[in-house]
């Protein structure tokens, strides 16, 4: 009987079915729209977890001297809001963005193993709750750095075996995240659209996938000997027995370099998308923007021991790693002039998405050029460890992936919701954003040119006026971000919110798959995939 | 989904997934493969860790190479530990012997381990030690203080580049290691 009611229920189209009703529609979803949007949600709350650990940060360092917190916990806080911002905040919202739109970009009616998808999102949840659960433990939360470097990190408190299985969870996280985005990818996408006629974002996603599922499991890998070494008396990165801690070093920035990609490469992917819709031009020079991502992404392999000029490598490897490093600016110098030439004459408007992308191709540039100096390697034993890295890897984090997050989110948001979110508080929030950014990072390099390290709760009074600035720009920053909650949520409801057209921009159905749904998309899109596909991007 | 596609997926998803376990493996074959480069290449400043048999060299006296010896503890290990001579001159081929001298500060006894550590990295596979307390664990009673020493001997073939090499030991407390033991 069941059996056979079953049998009709599936004869039904899938189209009409709405989404099921009350709190169980989103614990148990498959829908790659849902886990979109609670990939979107819990990153935007991380963001604003791991900003009020950098605002606690940044008052203490408001002026020289201890004021709020004891250096342990300032320690904490330093290696917290690193953790949380790359694994609960960027990677989460970038997975976000796939989930929702690499299957309307490709003509799929989902993902292609879409339990999967919701299993990696609640472990992405459980991950971050462990790694949180050690702010309130007998030791504090770990304080030696996002890089766990040992021995010090050995002599983390209770949080230790927390820390490590946090990043296991995280990690196998990430890597079913990154095995369905492949599996999408590669067998769901409509037979018209062909590797070479994909949106950029989906290229930049599908190298990035396989980059996370060549790394993680290395990571995981360091962490458990880690784990080992201080319970199980192993001696990996133990001098004592036999082991050294430069190891760990290598092995971590086998991962942490790509790593940090695993950030950009789709922020490139969505930049690409953004600016010929508002250029109004297709994007110039596709077939180099893909090369350059497959280019970059395989560099990232080979250039990992930058990190580490000072551990005391021979001449011929600092030599190595500085020649393969500055290797990378030639694909990344591709996509920003491919980015340059893309608006050059078009005929361009500046809606919010638009300025926020501009706003990364100058920005990001600045954090690529950092990056650059900081690659010559005598000129990094100065650098390293001071405020000018930091200065610099901010410069690309911030005003380059987090700016385009905010881009894709204003982009496509009236698609999802069917409403027009307030482009005037939208563009006010995107100048505050812009403005107090620079006012923020720019005086770290200063700071760190002058020798301030990083990770210090106290500085010399020499530092005192740029680390004043810093945080009075880290505090209108912060607080500037809150109008972004409000705009959305305010675009969600829709009351005094104009109505979205189905291409939302002006001739955006050239562009994307996407723009050819109707607004707001319905819960169930292309369950027959597309006749037609759009050719302007290419 | 036909099932022609997920069937399609499923094969996807295993080769990834061995994909995944195969990157796992690599991260643990970095430990021997870092080793074995450090070794063929020589440059992670690691000397010889058992004693070498003591061989006649040519002494070459045209040069003196400065020897430097620097000592110090892991997690601040409750010993005194310290070199007599801060450095000396030496003929590269000819033999010499230092002393250096550790103190368990402790009412109790104590296992310990020094590990040298050679710098310039790449000087390390010509300084020779035929001699070292570096070369197994030491065990101290309660409050003991020994005096040890190294012999040593700097191959001629020693590049003329060099003209200073530092020894540094560091000594770890190992006593909670080797009673879990």
């Amino acid at each position: 009987m069941s059996a056979v009611a079953a049998e009709n229920e599936h004869t039904h189209d899938h189209d009409d079915h709405g989404p099921a009703k009350g709190i169980m529609r989103w614990i148990v979803t498959t829908n790659h729209k849902d886990i979109g949007t609670m990939y979107l949600i819990f990153a935007l709350i991380m963001f604003f977890v791991g900003g009020t650990m950098a605002l606690i940060i940044r008052a203490e360092l408001f002026e020289p001297g201890m004021q709020f917190v004891d250096p342990q916990f300032f320690n904490s806080m330093t290696t917290m809001h690193a953790l949380v911002m790359v694994f609960g905040a960027v990677m989460p919202a970038f997975v976000g963005f796939a989930n929702w739109m690499i299957p309307m970009m490709i003509g799929a009616p989902d993902m292609a193993l879409p339990r999967m998808n919701n299993m990696s999102f609640w472990m992405l949840v459980a991950g971050i709750l462990l790694i949180a659960s050690t702010l309130f433990m007998e030791g504090g939360a770990p304080a030696a750095g996002w890089t766990f470097y040992p021995p010090l990190v050995l002599q983390t408190g209770n949080a230790l075996p927390f820390a490590v299985f946090a990043v296991h969870l995280l990690g196998i996280s990430s890597i079913m995240g990154a095995i369905n985005i492949i599996a999408t990818i590669l067998n769901m996408r409509a037979p018209k659209m062909t590797l070479m006629k994909m949106p950029l974002f989906v290229w930049t996603w599908l190298i990035t996938a396989f980059l996370l599922i060549a790394i993680m499991p290395v990571f995981a890998g360091a962490v458990t000997m880690l784990l080992t070494d201080r319970f199980f008396d192993t001696s990996f990165f133990d001098a004592a027995g036999g082991g050294d801690p430069v190891l760990y070093q290598h092995i971590f920035w086998f991962f942490g370099h790509p790593e940090v990609y695993v950030m950009i490469l789709p922020t490139f992917g969505l930049a690409s998308t953004i600016i010929p819709v508002f250029a109004r031009k297709p994007l110039f020079g596709y077939s180099s923007m893909v090369y350059a991502t497959g280019a970059i992404a395989f560099l990232s392999f080979i250039v990992w021991a930058h990190h580490m000029f000072t551990v005391g490598m021979p001449i011929s490897g600092e030599l190595y790693f500085m020649y393969a490093t500055m290797l990378i600016a030639i694909p990344t110098g591709v996509k920003v002039f491919n980015w340059t030439a893309t608006m050059w004459k078009g005929a361009m408007t500046f809606e919010t998405p638009m300025l926020f992308a501009i706003a990364f191709v100058v920005l990001f540039t600045m954090g690529g050029f950092t990056g650059l100096m900081m690659a010559i390697a005598p000129v990094d034993f100065q650098y390293h460890d001071t405020y000018f890295i930091v200065a610099h890897f901010h410069y690309t984090l911030v005003p380059a992936s987090v700016f385009i997050l905010m881009a894709g989110g204003y982009f496509w948001l009236p698609k999802w919701v069917g409403n027009m979110y307030d482009e005037k508080l939208a563009r006010l929030h995107f100048w505050l954003s812009a403005i107090s950014v620079n006012i923020l990072f720019f005086p770290q390099h200063f700071l760190g040119l002058a020798g301030m390290p990083r990770r210090i709760p106290d500085y010399a009074v020499q530092f005192s006026d740029w680390n004043m600035i810093s945080s009075i720009g880290a505090f209108i920053f912060g607080f500037s971000q809150l109008m972004f909650v409000y705009i959305v949520i305010k675009t969600v409801r829709g009351k005094d919110c104009e109505k979205a057209t189905d291409e939302v921009w002006e001739d955006a159905h050239k562009h994307g798959l996407e723009w050819t749904l109707p607004s707001p998309v319905p819960y169930h899109t292309f369950a027959t995939p597309p006749e037609k596909i759009p050719t302007e991007h290419l | 989904m036909s099932d022609n596609i997920s069937e399609k997926n499923k094969r996807l998803v295993r080769k990834l997934v061995i994909v995944v376990l195969l990157m796992f493996g690599f991260g643990y074959a970095l430990v021997p493969l870092y080793d074995v480069f450090c070794d063929i290449t020589g440059i992670n400043g690691k000397t010889n860790e058992t004693a070498e048999n003591e061989i006649a060299y040519e002494i070459d006296k045209r040069r003196e190479i400065t020897v430097e010896f620097m000592t110090a503890l892991n997690e601040s290990a409750p010993i005194l530990f310290k070199s007599e001579l801060k450095k000396i001159k030496v003929y590269p081929g000819q033999y010499y012997t230092v002393n250096f001298y550790a103190e368990n500060k402790t009412d109790k006894p104590m296992v310990a381990r020094a590990i040298p550590s050679i710098s310039p990295g790449l000087a390390a596979e010509y300084f020779i030690k035929t001699e070292c307390f570096c070369f197994s664990e030491q065990t101290f009673k309660a409050n003991e203080g020994k005096t040890m020493p190294v012999r040593f001997v700097i191959d001629p073939k020693l590049p003329d580049k060099y003209k200073t090499i530092t020894l540094a030991y560091t000594f770890f407390d190992n006593t909670e290691k080797s009673v879990k033991k």
